[in-house]
């Protein structure tokens, strides 16, 4: 039952703002904050509940649609995999939601749509039935293109359709490769699947992974197919771009792990020096990209490609280590680029502009915004103590042996990061005071700072006691390579 | 007796068509209830089914020529069920243009007699003569408008249709002429009598009534007339055609294959000949949907890729046993969710073009504001055709992929993937004009009564079997599972 209420919760809570007369409308916010509160508690009571090494824990298990050759089943359970990222996300639903307080153009519609976004990502990482987690994927869209085409900015339009069009194709390969799949192995069931080894199907099976990998590897995003963030990041409200970042990119190597790794071990032995390539080439060329942006949140969004593509570089080893490490690094970044985004929310707010060259100084007249935006940027590149640095040195060290040359261009990748980070922190944070900000406000309202301070304070945590989650997902992750190494 | 028996229901129904003729004639001054007599009839139909049902005993009669079973009761369901939701639909339209009133529902449901009769016929006369009896009273229902694009469109569909039905009459005659006989059964055992040496023959059999039926399908190249008719035609009656004749003509051909010319040497043949027609429809048919501002052109369009997705059903039998019923019953599953889906549709435009006088997509903006459940119902609708999930359109695009996979057709399962995506890209447009856009006239509209009862039974139909799609799908299983048994 807890899980069902924790995936749910935030999404009734949403459609809950939604019957708020028309004079209330701006409580849908409270609403909403006790929703994601609620399910952060109950997340985080289950993070400690959990028993390390245990297996798929709180099943949720009945039968759905059982007709023929379907069996499709209702089917939640966590792992160590996927538990952190569910207080990953809980957590940065809290922390948009609060982003978005002050927001005033239909906010009952605009937290329903934050909320069931909450929910679709909760269900992608709890569901154990393919098919379950098939919906769940494609429940995500629908609130996301609201989300932008309607509370964002500049080319809005376009970007939520580009987004909308992109993770569409990706899942229709998605589709065949899990009816195939299903059809080969008569069932939906990702753990079932996830034991058996298959040997064959109607398709050859590297076709199956194949597919499997493009559905995923557009959410990831993977350079070529990235292009659809950079517009999604630079016309999404600030909030959105916080779960964008956050958690959305992370299911799709949640997904890889979970079910191209898993499922299809030998496929992934045969192909895991490809996933390392395409790994550092995202990094690479992510990190060159990134020097050449002039909009603050585009830089963010290109520097998200670089460091997701540190993600498939550690699942590519297909060791326990490096994968460890690239769950890690799905976490870290989670938080990072989330607070990164909160911070140059609250920037663009007060100086409405997001160019770099319009910007200087502001460490002078907003002091707390720039204290914040040092503090995530530093953390970006991996400065020893937060949580970046520990999950680039797992992969890093995991991944050595088995693809060198990957992890030395990856590395050379990371070096431009703190390059163009550090150059971003001088010509924003840093140099001549510009007067025309003279007048703004550093601090408005206290849920403006409150998820500042809850990001920074879980960053410093990964950062100094990062066995807290290592433990956890070691074990699972070990299942993993223990497959692939047969 | 008992022949007449098993006609009972199309007797119920053309009974009633004749009693709105004669009380129109006896009471002019009650010319209100004329509505409320077909219904009568329809009903009648639907019950006299249900004891068909009950007493199970299911048998042929007129020397073979008709059958009552669970493929024909499965048909008989589904016309009622579309007819009764056009008759009330049409009630404010039949009112408001005045004249003829009994001519109109009689011709309904003389139409609804002569699908309901395609459903049982297992002999090429009856097959030809229930074909014409609903198609003569469809093309004139077609011109029954006052302005000259109605009679355009009358014309243009009689024209075609009489082209449809020579290249019909020339298939079934040369079936004839190999055969000896029109029974279905005795061609199926000529053709197994005979083996492969008369391929050429049978082919060239097989692709005339393709393209004959293909016309009533419309499905590419047989869809010329589509985009016209649809908009000529009234509303009311289009919505019948795009559901009513192209359900009949699969339903038949479903039949005329599957019993007739199920050969395995042949049956491969064609089912390429599907496969391909299919991938040309899906394709074109959302090609041009794209491009549409008019809505009735839109959704003609869109009737023609959905034909496409049928299709992937009737191609998806190559191989027997089991999945052999896979590919019948994920037809008959998609003709049914598809007659409520698209029936909704149409009677959602038909609420909004009484009111605004206009079938323009741009000028459905700002929609749910003016009209909240209309639009609500009409975008589940769309939803239901994009085959998202929870809607009944889901499972059957589902389902008839699935079968596509199952019988290695797996290319023709990702062009089908792919055109869902461009066709959500339309559907989701006319959604969001509705929800997002601003209108310039913010008047609420009020919907007639009969017209939000039709919807309301329409939507209500989409999401319960999107929701619980169990029962839908057993009743096409065991539909289809009649092909398995001969």
């Amino acid at each position: 039952m807890p899980l069902t209420v924790l995936v749910f919760l935030p999404a009734f809570a949403g459609l809950l703002g939604l019957l708020l007369p028309a004079n209330r409308a701006h409580y849908a916010r409270w609403v909403a904050l006790a929703g994601s509160l609620v399910a952060l508690a109950l997340s985080i009571v289950m993070f400690f509940d959990f028993e390390t090494g245990g297996g798929f824990q709180f099943v949720e298990r009945a039968a759905w649609i059982d007709v023929g050759v379907f069996d499709i089943q209702y089917f939640l359970a966590v792992d160590g995999l996927s538990l952190p990222l569910v207080v990953l996300t809980t957590f940065l639903t809290t922390a948009a939601v609060l982003v978005s307080f002050s927001i005033e153009h239909r906010p009952r519609a605009y937290f329903a749509c934050l909320m069931v976004l909450s929910t679709a990502v909760l269900g992608v990482f709890t569901a154990m039935d393919f098919l379950l987690f098939f919906l769940f994927w494609e429940l995500e869209l629908f609130p996301m293109y609201l989300l932008i085409s309607v509370w964002g900015s500049g080319r809005r339009e376009y970007s939520a359709m580009k987004f909308v069009l992109y993770t569409v194709t990706g899942s229709a390969f998605m589709l065949v490769a899990i009816l195939a799949l299903a059809f080969s192995a008569g069932t939906f069931d990702m753990q079932v699947l996830g034991e058996s080894s298959i040997s064959s199907a109607v398709l050859p099976l590297r076709w199956v992974f194949l597919f499997l990998f493009i559905g995923f590897a557009v959410k990831l995003p993977i350079v070529p197919l990235h292009t659809w963030l950079p517009d999604a990041h630079s016309d999404a409200p600030t909030a959105v771009s916080v779960m964008l970042a956050g958690v959305l990119l992370k299911m799709g190597g949640y997904a890889i792990i979970r079910t191209c790794v898993t499922i299809l071990p030998d496929q992934a032995n045969d192909y895991g020096i490809w996933l390392a390539a395409i790994g550092s080439i995202s990094v690479l060329y992510g990190a060159f990209v990134t020097f050449r942006q002039t909009d603050v949140k585009r830089l963010i969004a290109y520097s998200s490609v670089s460091h997701m593509g540190l993600v498939l570089l550690g699942i590519g080893a297909l060791g326990t280590t490096a994968m460890v490490g690239a769950a890690y690094q799905m976490l870290a970044h989670g938080l990072i680029t989330g607070m990164l985004f909160v911070v140059i929310g609250l920037m663009y707010e007060r100086t409405h502009t997001r160019e770099i060259g319009k910007l200087g100084g502001l460490a002078r007249q907003m002091p707390l915004i720039a204290t914040g935006l040092v503090f995530a940027g530093f953390a970006s590149v991996g400065l020893p103590a937060l949580a970046g640095f520990v999950a680039e040195v797992t992969v890093f060290l995991g991944a050595f042996q088995k693809h060198e040359w990957a992890v030395i261009m990856a590395i050379f990748g990371v070096v431009l990061s703190a390059g163009y980070i550090l150059w971003t922190l001088q010509r924003v944070v840093f140099g001549p005071v510009r007067h025309e900000w003279d007048e703004v406000d550093d601090q408005k309202h206290w849920w403006e700072h409150a998820s500042v301070v809850g990001l920074a304070a879980l960053v410093i945590l990964l950062g100094v006691y990062p066995s807290l989650i290592m433990d956890m997902l070691d074990p699972a992750i070990g299942v993993v390579s223990a497959r692939v190494a047969g | 007796m008992s022949e007449l028996d098993i006609v009972g229901p199309q007797l119920a129904i053309l009974l009633a068509a004749g009693a709105v003729l004669v009380w129109d004639a006896l009471l002019p001054s009650r010319r209100q209830y004329l509505p409320y007599v077909a219904l009568a009839g329809i009903l009648g139909a639907a019950i006299w089914t249900s004891t068909w049902v009950i007493r199970g005993d299911f048998q042929t009669a007129f020397d073979g020529t008709f059958a009552i079973d669970q493929y024909a009761v499965f048909f008989q369901y589904v016309f009622a069920g579309i007819t009764a939701i056009v008759v009330i639909a049409s009630i404010d339209w039949v009112n408001r243009v005045g004249r003829r009133q009994s001519e109109y529902y009689a011709l309904v449901l003389t139409a609804s007699a002569g699908l309901m009769f395609l459903a049982g016929a297992r002999d090429l006369i009856t097959i030809f003569l229930a074909l014409e009896l609903s198609s003569i009273p469809q093309y004139i229902l077609a011109g029954w408008g006052k302005d000259q694009r109605s009679s355009e469109a009358g014309m243009k569909y009689l024209l075609l249709g009489a082209i449809a039905s020579a290249l019909l009459l020339y298939g079934m005659a040369l079936l004839y002429g190999f055969a000896g006989s029109t029974l279905l059964t005795d061609i199926s055992a000529a053709i197994a009598d005979s083996g492969a040496g008369n391929r050429s023959l049978l082919i060239v059999a097989s692709v005339l009534l393709i393209a004959g039926f293909g016309f009533k399908m419309a499905v590419v190249p047989f869809q010329m007339w589509v985009p016209d008719v649809y908009q000529g035609a009234p509303t009311p009656v289009a919505a019948f055609l795009s559901v009513g004749s192209k359900a009949a003509a699969f339903a038949v051909v479903m039949r005329l294959f599957f019993e007739g010319l199920g050969e395995q040497f042949l049956s491969n043949d064609w089912a390429m000949i599907f496969a391909v027609i299919a991938a040309v429809s899906m394709t074109l048919g959302n090609v041009f949907a794209i491009v549409q501002r008019d809505i009735k052109r839109m959704l003609g369009y869109s009737s023609i890729a959905q034909a496409g997705n049928f299709m992937i059903g009737l191609a998806a039998i190559s191989i027997a046993g089991e999945h052999f019923v896979q590919g019948a019953s994920g037809v008959l599953l998609f003709v049914a969710a598809y007659a409520f889906t698209n029936l909704g549709a149409f009677i959602a435009v038909i609420g909004i073009s009484q009111k605004i006088g206009s079938d323009d997509i741009a000028d459905y903006a700002g929609m749910w504001k003016r009209a909240p459940l209309l639009a609500l119902a009409l975008a589940f609708c769309l939803i239901s055709l994009a085959g998202i999930p929870p809607t009944a359109g889901f499972w059957a695009k589902l389902y008839v992929f699935n079968a596509g996979i199952h019988a290695d057709l797996a290319w023709l399962v990702i062009i089908g993937v792919l055109n869902s995506v461009v066709s959500a890209y339309y559907y989701l447009a006319v959604v969001r004009q509705m929800f997002m856009g601003e209108a310039e006239d913010e008047q609420k509209l009020a919907i007639s009564p009969t017209v939000a009862l039709a919807l309301g039974v329409a939507t209500v139909g989409v999401i319960v079997f999107g929701i619980i799609p169990t029962p839908l799908v057993d009743a096409a299983r065991e539909a289809a599972a009649i092909f398995a048994a001969s």
